[in-house]
């Protein structure tokens, strides 16, 4: 006090004071209310309640729904929103495409009519009909993006489907029978300190390159974090009371996994397979770009995007290189943000407005 | 603390030899011709016999694991069949790393020089500019598969900069872009953790009561704040360390960098198994030591860090 004195001096402190006074006068004035606001309130706000028996009995009650409440936190991120319609879009566009009228062949070689020479190397809208142009041997690259889109769209979903099977049930036998919790956690650690990159490109050589190739070796790689990920959340959960309590009921082990444990873990599982797919997507362009992934005349955005990284120097061929690059691109910002948006809407944390 | 270090020195040898053996006996399930080199197709059977047994591949597969072990003992790779044929591997190496390592490490230092700065500076303006901009480029590195990035800046880079796309050995020119490239997930994941770190500290109360005290801001960033959030940077160093070694199988091919890489590349297109099986054993090795030596870094750094790692980068 005696340094704020020292401060502001005794003058200045008296203003303050005043000017304090005159506000809180100010306020009181204005919160009374006139006799006729008075007259107007409902006499009954001041009449006593008449003891009621079942409204003392009545508990509170909230209407909460865990998935409600998720898909409610999912919508209210926009670009969540956007980018999920945006997938939708593309997915079923990816897998009606070929069905609809006027779409050319995606490995079929064209040929100019007059000529009778492939159509190669045609930019975007040079040709009529060839609506992205074509690639270097004379393929519609439209058609080609679409159907490499699909492939590559259909090894993620089957790779995240395997690995998230695979992942589970390690993981949950992992987490919940302890006798095998010791061999597993020895197995992980040899595992884990190998970067799965390396596991990977071993695999994929030994196997000859195909579409199931590629599909083992990811999968081989992926249950692992999945499945570690999963046994730290069963051990954190295993011994809550309503398991024990379900255990003394005599239910089977499988039992408590199935219906006890795995409900819990139902939005984590959907986030790992939401990041699965992406990851599977790249790993197939990186393999393919080793020369391990799927043979080049098999159109795969991996392929595409090899075919036109070797004609990179001629600057007019770049689209050639673009747009394959787009779509992938594209696919895989749509999983990433979804997922993550959808992560965080599971978390009851953020379920609270 | 002692126990934990040989213990995971342990876990790491045994990861070692346990790798080792299965690339060994993995890529002897192989075909044949990556043993012979070229012309194999003319060879008579008995020609191919005897040059198998010569090489010792018709031993049981238990004597050849020992000798193959003994090899690796004495610092021998094995030979070359197809790549530069009857060259010994360990040559052909000892031209390749000096490059893989120079531009390893050139890209790690110039994660750290941009990286840092990048967190700092978004943490400072955090809800601003800067911080969008950067939010919006961690993660865009983190959604869109990083050969994308590699092939822009290589595309639009020799572009703007003038640069010529390939690597050549006599041009200082021509070693940014590939830099660049490997040192490029390393700085979203540097400026990412930097970030949090420090609007952690921010929020702390020994910097509340350091700004009530009067100190300048400038002074709280960078004595108080940035010391104490670049202690657990340390744990990003091995995440960092793998990305730059599997990012260099892409960059270096993409520029066509004669390191190892690219020379992983090369030989697995032209099937040379002694080549593969020496580079997977180098890489796998490589990626082993560094996950060991982030681990022991943690542990020394500050012994309360659960020993536990992110999935980062791998």
């Amino acid at each position: 006090m005696v340094a704020d004195m020292g401060l502001f001096g005794k003058s200045k402190v008296q203003k303050l004071g005043d000017s304090l006074t005159e506000r809180l006068k100010g306020n009181l004035d204005g919160a009374a209310m006139t006799q006729a606001e008075l007259d107007a309130l409902d006499p009954s706000l001041f009449a006593l309640a008449e003891y009621d028996a079942a409204a003392a009995e009545r508990s509170g009650y909230s209407n909460y729904s865990y998935w409600k409440s998720t898909c409610r936190v999912f919508w209210k991120n926009r670009a969540a929103r956007f980018l999920l319609f945006l997938l939708a879009a593309l997915l079923i566009f990816t897998f009606i495409q070929p069905y609809l009228p006027n779409q050319k062949d995606d490995i079929t070689i064209y040929y100019d009519q007059s000529t009778d020479l492939p159509l190669k190397n045609k930019l975007p809208g040079e040709e009529p009909g060839f609506f992205l142009g074509t690639n270097s041997i004379g393929q519609d690259l439209w058609a080609r993006i679409w159907s490499g889109t699909r492939t590559s769209l259909f090894i993620g979903f089957v790779v995240a489907l395997s690995q998230c099977i695979i992942g589970v049930g390690i993981g949950v036998l992992w987490g919940y029978v302890r006798k095998v919790d010791k061999f597993f956690t020895e197995l992980y650690n040899i595992i884990n300190n190998v970067p799965r990159t390396i596991i990977l490109i071993l695999i994929s050589y030994i196997l000859r390159p195909s579409l199931s190739t590629i599909i083992i070796a990811m999968c081989f790689v992926g249950w692992v974090p999945m499945s570690l990920l999963i046994r730290n959340q069963i051990v954190i959960i295993r011994d809550r009371d309503y398991n024990l309590a379900s255990r003394c009921l005599g239910s089977s082990s499988l039992r408590i996994m199935v219906k006890n444990l795995l409900p819990y873990l139902v939005s984590i599982i959907m986030l790992q397979m939401a990041l699965a797919v992406p990851a599977a997507i790249t790993d197939e362009v990186f393999l393919t770009y080793i020369g391990l992934g799927l043979p080049l005349d098999m159109p795969s955005l991996g392929t595409l995007i090899i075919a036109g990284r070797a004609i990179i120097t001629s600057a007019k061929l770049q689209y050639q290189l673009l747009f394959p690059c787009l779509s992938l691109s594209l696919v895989t910002v749509c999983f990433y943000v979804i997922g993550n948006a959808f992560a965080d809407a599971a978390d009851p944390k953020n379920h609270v407005n | 603390m002692a126990k934990y270090i040989i213990k995971r020195l342990g876990s790491a040898v045994i990861s070692l030899f346990i790798i080792t053996a299965c690339i060994f006996l993995l890529l002897r399930l192989m075909p044949i011709e990556g043993y012979l080199g070229a012309g194999y197709e003319k060879m008579s059977p008995e020609v191919v016999q005897n040059q198998l047994r010569s090489l010792g591949l018709l031993d049981p597969v238990w004597v050849q694991l020992k000798n193959f072990y003994v090899n690796l003992f004495h610092g021998n790779l094995g030979i070359s069949w197809i790549y530069r044929p009857n060259v010994p591997i360990t040559d052909i190496l000892a031209a390749k790393i000096p490059i893989s390592i120079s531009m390893g490490a050139a890209a790690m230092a110039l994660a750290l020089v941009v990286g840092l700065p990048l967190g700092v500076v978004m943490s400072r303006f955090k809800g601003g500019l800067p911080d969008k901009l950067g939010t919006s480029f961690i993660v865009l590195l983190n959604a869109v598969p990083v050969v994308v990035f590699y092939l822009i800046i290589q595309l639009y880079g020799s572009k703007i900069f003038g640069v010529p796309m390939l690597f050549s050995k006599t041009d200082w020119r021509t070693w940014i872009l590939p830099t660049v490239c490997l040192s490029i997930g390393s700085i979203a994941n540097y400026a990412m953790w930097m970030r949090r770190y420090m609007v952690d500290e921010l929020n702390s109360d020994y910097v509340r009561l350091a700004m009530a005290k009067g100190v300048s801001r400038r002074n709280i960033m960078y004595h108080h704040v940035f010391r104490n959030a670049f202690v657990p940077m340390i744990q990003l160093l091995p995440a960092s360390l793998l990305m730059t070694i599997m990012g260099s199988i892409y960059v270096e091919s993409l520029f066509s960098v004669p390191g190892m890489g690219g020379l992983l590349v090369d030989v697995i297109k032209r099937q040379d198994n002694t080549m593969v099986q020496a580079l997977v054993l180098i890489f796998a090795t490589m990626g082993i030591l560094g996950l060991l030596l982030g681990d022991l870094l943690m542990a020394l750094a500050d012994p309360r860090i659960k020993l536990t790692r992110g999935e980062d980068g791998r």
